[in-house]
């Protein structure tokens, strides 16, 4: 295969390695199931794992015994509820002697300027925020600082810079440059702020696509190792133009988080007893994914002009 | 529901979105602020530019989201953005003019709670946390609160203070807040599923209108402090048809938030 081009197993077992801090971006939008599933299945160990907003596919994973620390700001499962397994892994009540998952918690603002931070290369990053809470207070990584400039204080927060940040998106091509369209969410810090980028799309596209419209590329192939063409691997969360969320799963997935059993059983069918995305999405449907195809609504097209 | 023809929930909601009359930028939070601002905007405020944290700024929604990152709020908006650029330029910058949010504690200066039940290192109940609701409550010009009402959620004291309101009283947050260059006053409107509150000089809430078929022994006894009642506490005229119509069959027809 041309390029960058590798299956999900071959880059998650080259990129990603048992202790990496690893950031799957994509808030609510493009969230990276297929290779959230892959570690899980490659039974990766010790992860520090950086998101915004865990959302189900945390859950899932930190059920699956890949993470020692979660670094996060909003544990919800979006719509729904609680990320129930991770609860269960933070509640004394429920830890029954066990050590708990580390956390180490922020605000989303917090955690953009983290990425914004360790993508620009600096040491931390100035925001207005966390003034009169308790935030600073339950981590010690967000700290006051005087300008240089005036007597103003504002907060600061240091970079995030992951080992390996996973981004899902539409369309790249065989080099890694990736276009997005929709809700960006942190996509271009994260991958900008890591040693290591695996892009998972939805579509693989010639060259020639992404030069017809550069203002789309959000993340340029030079930093990217890998490029995974995995259709539907953002799963139950949705990609825009191509499918809708699954909200059926996020409901689904609130009572079988609540029991551990449950969350086990689930993980047999659908992670560690699948081979990869396509036996996932054969085993989902032809049906189901036809519910989520949303309705056109095309961009108009813009002329950049030919200039010789 | 009730004989009165709607619910509760409902008739928050239908509450809640007629505070953002002659409002303009509103920043919308996750769960029932979503509902309020949206059936606002198909009624009190059709010129409401909605701001989501995902990074949409002036959202179009055909369809309720079902989240705050709904693709329904990105189709025909006026514009996506990453989310530095609309936490840092955006909020920050001072463009938001109310924040909506929810809360699962708040005190009676309207100081709230999101993140745990119980100590931090040893949470009896784990709760989402922040989001964007810290910078929120910090940097838009004024924030609105809509919840439910019990013993549990209005406490004398939050177990952490996720988000700032008016601290230990008005006086002192005018104080921090002048000092400190913050955007936002702080928290003006609190809307319950028995009625609408708001802040009175001293910073703290007063209730100013019972919803009806409310009674003030259900807000007393759904608070843990002696909350202050308007001296001329007033009705909250109940929901139109038109409201209950856009709620049941446009903004809920699942009865997600209204039931």
């Amino acid at each position: 295969m041309p390029g960058k081009v590798a299956s999900m197993h071959d880059a998650v077992a080259a990129i990603v390695r048992d202790g990496d801090t690893v950031a799957i971006e994509g808030f609510t939008h493009l969230i990276g199931f297929s290779a959230g599933h892959e570690i899980v299945r490659q039974r990766k160990r010790d992860l520090v794992l950086a998101r915004m907003t865990p959302d189900v596919i945390y859950d899932q994973m930190i059920a699956g015994g890949v993470a020692r620390k979660l670094i996060f700001s909003w544990l919800g499962n979006p719509g729904v509820g609680g990320l129930n397994a991770i609860r269960r892994r933070i509640e004394p009540a429920s830890l029954a002697g066990e050590r708990p998952l580390e956390i180490e918690e922020y605000s989303h603002f917090g955690m953009v300027a983290r990425y914004t931070a360790g993508a620009a290369n600096l040491p931390f990053m100035p925001l207005r925020s966390y003034f009169e809470t308790d935030l600073p207070k339950a981590n010690p990584l967000i700290r006051p600082i005087k300008s240089p400039f005036s007597d103003e204080v504002v907060y600061a927060v240091p970079p995030l810079n992951p080992d390996v940040s996973i981004i899902h998106a539409q369309r790249a091509d065989a080099n890694g440059n990736t276009q997005i369209w929709g809700l960006l969410g942190a996509q271009k810090e994260a991958a900008f702020a890591a040693d290591r980028v695996i892009v998972v799309v939805e579509e693989l596209v010639d060259e020639s696509v992404v030069r017809a419209d550069p203002n789309r590329t959000v993340i340029p192939g030079v930093i990217v190792d890998a490029v995974v063409v995995e259709p539907y691997g953002a799963h139950p969360s949705y990609v825009q133009g191509a499918y809708d969320r699954d909200n059926r799963f996020y409901l689904d997935w609130d009572p079988i988080s609540r029991d551990e059993e449950k969350v086990q059983a689930w993980l047999r069918e659908w992670v560690y007893g699948l081979p990869d995305r396509a036996a996932y999405v054969e085993k989902l449907g032809a049906e189901r994914i036809a519910s989520l195809r949303p309705g056109p609504a095309p961009s108009g097209s813009v002329d950049y002009g030919s200039y010789r | 529901m009730s004989d009165l023809g709607f619910t509760r929930s409902e008739m928050m909601i239908v509450a809640a979105a007629r505070e953002l009359a002659g409002q303009h930028v509103c920043f919308v939070g996750v769960g029932l602020p979503n509902i309020a601002v949206n059936l606002a905007q198909r009624t009190v405020a059709p010129d409401l530019e909605m701001v989501y944290e995902a990074g949409v700024f002036g959202a179009r929604p055909a369809r309720l989201p079902l989240s705050i990152g709904d693709p329904t709020i990105v189709t025909g908006a006026t514009a996506v953005v990453s989310m530095w650029e609309l936490f840092a330029y955006y909020l920050q910058r001072g463009l938001i003019d109310v924040g909506f949010l929810g809360a699962a504690q708040i005190d009676r200066f309207g100081n709230i709670n999101t993140t745990v039940i119980g100590a931090y290192d040893a949470p009896k109940t784990r709760l989402p946390g922040s989001g964007g609701a810290c910078e929120i409550a910090i940097n838009a010009r004024e924030v609105f609160v809509i919840m439910r009402q019990s013993a549990r959620s209005f406490v004398r004291e939050i177990d952490f203070r996720t988000s700032p309101g008016n601290l230990g009283g008005a006086e002192q947050s005018e104080a921090i807040r002048k000092a400190g260059g913050w955007n936002g006053r702080g928290p003006t409107v609190v809307v319950t599923d028995l009625g609408i509150w708001h802040f009175d000089e001293t910073g703290e809430m007063r209730l100013d209108f019972l919803h009806p078929g409310a009674t003030l022994d259900e807000v007393r006894a759904t608070i843990a402090w002696e909350p202050k009642i308007s001296a001329s506490l007033q009705a909250t005229p109940p929901p139109t048809a038109e409201e209950l119509r856009l709620v049941r069959e446009e903004l809920d027809p699942e009865g997600i938030y209204a039931k």
